[in-house]
């Protein structure tokens, strides 16, 4: 290569010509990781796997709570009792979020002093919103700890009165998550699935 | 001479120059084994490198064979490590090698780069030594994770539980983030499907590609010494660092020594304490895996537990995540947070001797701390603690100036 050959190189096209080649070869690349981060999304399979369950009401007494599965996730069905509904309002003050007020924490429709409803029946994820470990029930009443009964969660130490909100100075940020539900009749639940609601 | 004489026709040199002339056999032995020179001065501090290098074979072999038995799938991935516990020939030894390794690799690990911390062995010219070596262990840590998903017992799910969770703090993208590693909307067969992919074939690649690159460096600017000093500035006519000696056979051999001290300890183990009372092996983890109970005490294994404190120790979600990353990635940038004129522990002053004793009882402590429950005065010590942890590196820039040094000899010397 003589100096004119030098001289003829025209490096503004050669930058452009770099500049292009690499800018086609980032979309191209960014067009074929789609498909492949597309197939860690929730398979075809696992949404439908993930289909609202009936829970049947019939069986639980007054104070009884069961746990259901939904999604793989564990949800609580907590049929309370009078006096479980009437100490709703004792925990107001200490509660982080007594009136549900984080949108994302329940339906709208559950946004309301017992988040439920029905005053009666408590559902909402057995997740802790801290990390996820599953709270224990502990609904025994004990004036001397100012506790009115609720969840307690073994991990971190975060708790949750009778309507799943959450205590203030706990780890956990926000009140146990209501899934969307509905009554299908008054002694059948649809957990997952809420329209068609009354 | 040796061309001319080729070039009549005689082969010379024999299979090795066939080889040698094909591939750079020869010259890659001689630049990184028997013409590597290393300080002549190494003591036994420097035998974790190659430890490391002895536990990543040792799992790498035993995972193999471990993944002939296994099946990753939910409904049969418990049976199947109970069936190779017991029905494959020798499968427990394989399976308690396997286990055993991997709280042996963060031993190995974390006394590796202890070493680091104590002789400047991050300081110029081997930062990127260092940074690596981080990367290496934030791989390590994720390697460990998903292994500890695979045998789907309590511990394996609820562990995996909380630590997925920690992703969902992440304001905004946070629940999809975590939908998206889970690739359900629970910890579930698919979690598990490709959390061994990662186990078995993304981490341990990356790990090799990692300690590959991690030797190449070291290899390009020479080791360290335990007197923080550069051997390559005395030379001898030959062009021999005068402190170096060929890394084989003079630490090969004292390397080997080290290795059936280590394998001792690591088949005593193995055979006499495979759960070394619930540190290595919960015990929580010998029940299936249960989605509608989590454990009483809910602890992980203890190599991540002085993180694990930190993050327990701070009573908000978003916060507790932030201050456990911070404090995974910090040492990260000792390079630059140590301002001191010299690199070994041997020539510095009181003050990053002390810091340095602080930082190892404040690290053992955390990792005690993380393994109580939480409450009460545990919370309140590991508060305490955290905050020393992070005292350590952020306050770094300013002791290590003030702190005074010793003049630093030319040549390597013996202290015993």
């Amino acid at each position: 290569m003589n100096e004119d050959d030098v001289d003829r190189i025209d490096r503004n096209r050669r930058h452009f010509l770099t500049v292009a080649t690499a800018v086609t070869g980032a979309v191209g690349v960014g067009f074929v990781a789609v498909p492949f981060l597309s197939s860690l999304k929730p398979s075809a399979r696992a949404q439908a796997l993930g289909a609202p369950v009936e829970v049947p009401l019939g069986s639980i007494q007054p104070g009884e709570m069961i746990r259901v599965l939904w999604r793989g996730r564990l949800v609580f069905v907590l049929r309370r009792d009078e006096d479980m509904l009437a100490r709703l309002q004792d925990a107001v003050p200490d509660l982080r979020d007594p009136n549900s007020e984080v949108a994302d924490q329940q339906p709208d429709y559950t946004a309301n002093e017992t988040r439920s409803v029905k005053p009666e029946y408590l559902i909402v994820e057995g997740s802790c919103t801290h990390l996820g470990c599953a709270p224990l029930e502990d609904f025994d009443v004990r004036p001397s700890e100012s506790w009115g009964g609720g969840f307690f969660c073994p991990c971190h130490g975060s708790k949750f009165d009778l309507a799943g909100r959450v205590y203030k100075g706990v780890p956990a940020p926000t009140n146990l998550r209501v899934p969307p539900h509905r009554f299908v009749r008054d002694d059948l639940i649809l957990i997952g699935q809420d329209t068609g609601a009354a | 001479m040796a061309r001319i004489e080729a070039e009549v026709g005689k082969p010379q040199g024999g299979f090795m120059k066939w080889v040698d002339d094909r591939f750079p056999f020869t010259e890659t032995m001689k630049a990184h084994v028997t013409e590597y020179y290393a300080a002549k001065s190494f003591n036994w501090w420097y035998v974790f490198g190659v430890l490391a290098m002895v536990v990543l074979v040792i799992q790498l072999v035993s995972g193999v064979f471990l993944t002939m038995s296994y099946k990753p799938a939910a409904a049969d991935a418990f049976a199947s490590v109970e069936y190779i516990m017991r029905d494959v020939e020798w499968g427990w030894l394989i399976r308690y090698i396997h286990s055993t390794g991997a709280s042996f690799f963060f031993i190995v690990v974390y006394l590796h780069m202890f070493r680091a911390m104590l002789y400047g062995s991050y300081k110029k010219p081997r930062e990127l030594i260092w940074i690596i070596g981080m990367l290496i262990f934030f791989v390590l840590m994720a390697e460990g994770f998903a292994g500890y998903l695979l045998p789907w017992g309590q511990m394996s799910y609820w562990g995996a539980q909380v630590i997925i969770s920690l992703f969902g703090a992440i304001p905004g993208i946070g629940e999809a983030l975590v939908e998206f590693i889970r690739g359900d909307y629970s910890i579930s067969d698919i979690t598990l499907n490709r959390f061994f992919a990662l186990h078995v074939i993304v981490l341990p690649l990356s790990l090799i590609a990692l300690v590959f690159v991690h030797i190449v460096a070291l290899h390009h600017v020479g080791s360290n010494n335990p007197d923080g000093i550069e051997i390559k500035e005395h030379k001898g006519p030959d062009g021999v660092p005068l402190d170096g000696v060929p890394f084989h056979p003079h630490h090969t051999s004292k390397d080997l020594v080290a290795i059936i001290v280590f394998l001792m300890a690591f088949t005593g183990v193995v055979f006499f304490a495979p759960d070394m009372g619930g540190y290595f092996l919960e015990h929580a983890n010998f029940e299936p895996a249960n989605m509608t109970a989590t454990p009483e005490h809910i602890a992980p294994v203890w190599y991540y537990t002085p993180y694990y404190a930190i993050l327990r120790a701070v009573p908000s979600k978003l916060w507790g995540f932030i201050l456990f990353a911070i404090a995974v990635v910090l040492p990260l940038f000792l390079p630059w947070l140590d301002r001191a004129r010299v690199k070994s522990i041997r020539y510095r002053g009181w003050i990053y001797k002390s810091a340095l004793g602080i930082f190892v009882v404040t690290f053992v402590t955390l990792g005690w701390l993380g393994m109580q429950p939480a409450e009460g005065v545990y919370v309140m010590g590991a508060r305490i603690f955290s905050f020393i942890y992070f005292m350590f590196f952020l306050l770094m820039p300013y002791y290590t100036t003030i702190d005074k040094t010793k003049p630093v000899p030319d040549r390597v010397t013996y202290h015993g």
